[in-house]
């Protein structure tokens, strides 16, 4: 699906320098993360208390798993869209800015690996 | 190339109404998640760790000042899951008349700490990652 006019696809950029597909990207990952949102805390109260075994008992559901990771995706990936809206609006030096759009990216997909590599851990039952 | 003075942002020229506070909160509590983000990673992370690392994320969160963390996360989560089921309606063109569009505010604002009241006692089980 292309929201972007004839002319604009000629160009390629507008102002944004990337179309609309931010703006697109941007409501895709929220329906995304509003639906695996609800599903979180619905298994969340389900757990009844966070203790570890139960933690572990929740993630050997494939399902459980599977929907975490995901949600664990499409959060960072919402998270940067949304991050670096905030910084180009609010930052006006553009090496500062550059900087701060890189490292807020960087950062976000390390916490992203970081969590999806505990998930897998947890699910797959690796020791500690 | 000529430099100009622009306001990157046209926020501080305009009268204060509902609609700002409002969207200024959505920005506001989606930096917040952010950080809420991190603590469901740093949940997750000491929970593969092992019971050690465990037991100390779980003290962690039990403190005081992280509950109170986890609380604004928590209504955070609320406002801006409502709220941008409100953004997502009017992206499709519904609800844009000035006067649905106040009482959604007022709906999203209200419900949101509702929302927030009810999630936190359901989850008072045990305080978990973004909860």
């Amino acid at each position: 699906m292309s929201l972007e006019s004839p002319l604009g696809r000629v160009l390629g950029l507008g102002s944004a320098k990337e179309g609309s597909r931010h703006w697109y990207a941007q409501r895709l990952s929220a329906i995304a993360v509003a639906i695996l949102g609800i599903w979180f805390f619905v298994a969340l109260a389900g757990l009844d208390g966070v203790a570890l075994d139960r933690v572990r008992a929740w993630l050997d559901s494939p399902l459980a798993a599977t929907l975490l990771l995901l949600l664990i995706s499409t959060l960072a990936w919402h998270t940067i869209l949304g991050l670096q809206v905030v910084i180009e609006d609010y930052v006006g030096s553009r090496g500062l800015r550059l900087a701060l759009l890189i490292g807020m990216k960087f950062a976000l997909v390390l916490a992203a690996a970081a969590g999806a590599i505990a998930v897998l851990r947890l699910a797959l039952g690796v020791p500690a | 190339m000529a430099r100009h003075e622009r306001p990157l942002s046209p926020f501080m020229q305009y009268r204060w109404l509902y609609s700002n506070t409002l969207s200024i909160l959505h920005r506001l509590t989606g930096i917040l998640l952010s950080g809420g983000f991190l603590l469901l990673v740093y949940w997750l992370v000491a929970a593969a760790r092992g019971p050690e690392s465990y037991e100390r994320a779980l003290s962690c969160f039990a403190s005081i000042p992280m509950q109170v963390v986890l609380a604004g996360v928590l209504w955070s989560w609320c406002y801006h899951f409502l709220n941008g089921i409100r953004h997502l309606c009017w992206d499709v063109g519904i609800g844009f008349e000035p006067g649905i569009a106040r009482a959604s505010g007022w709906a999203v604002a209200i419900a949101s700490l509702v929302l927030t009241a009810v999630l936190w006692l359901v989850l008072q089980g045990g305080p978990g990652g973004a909860a």
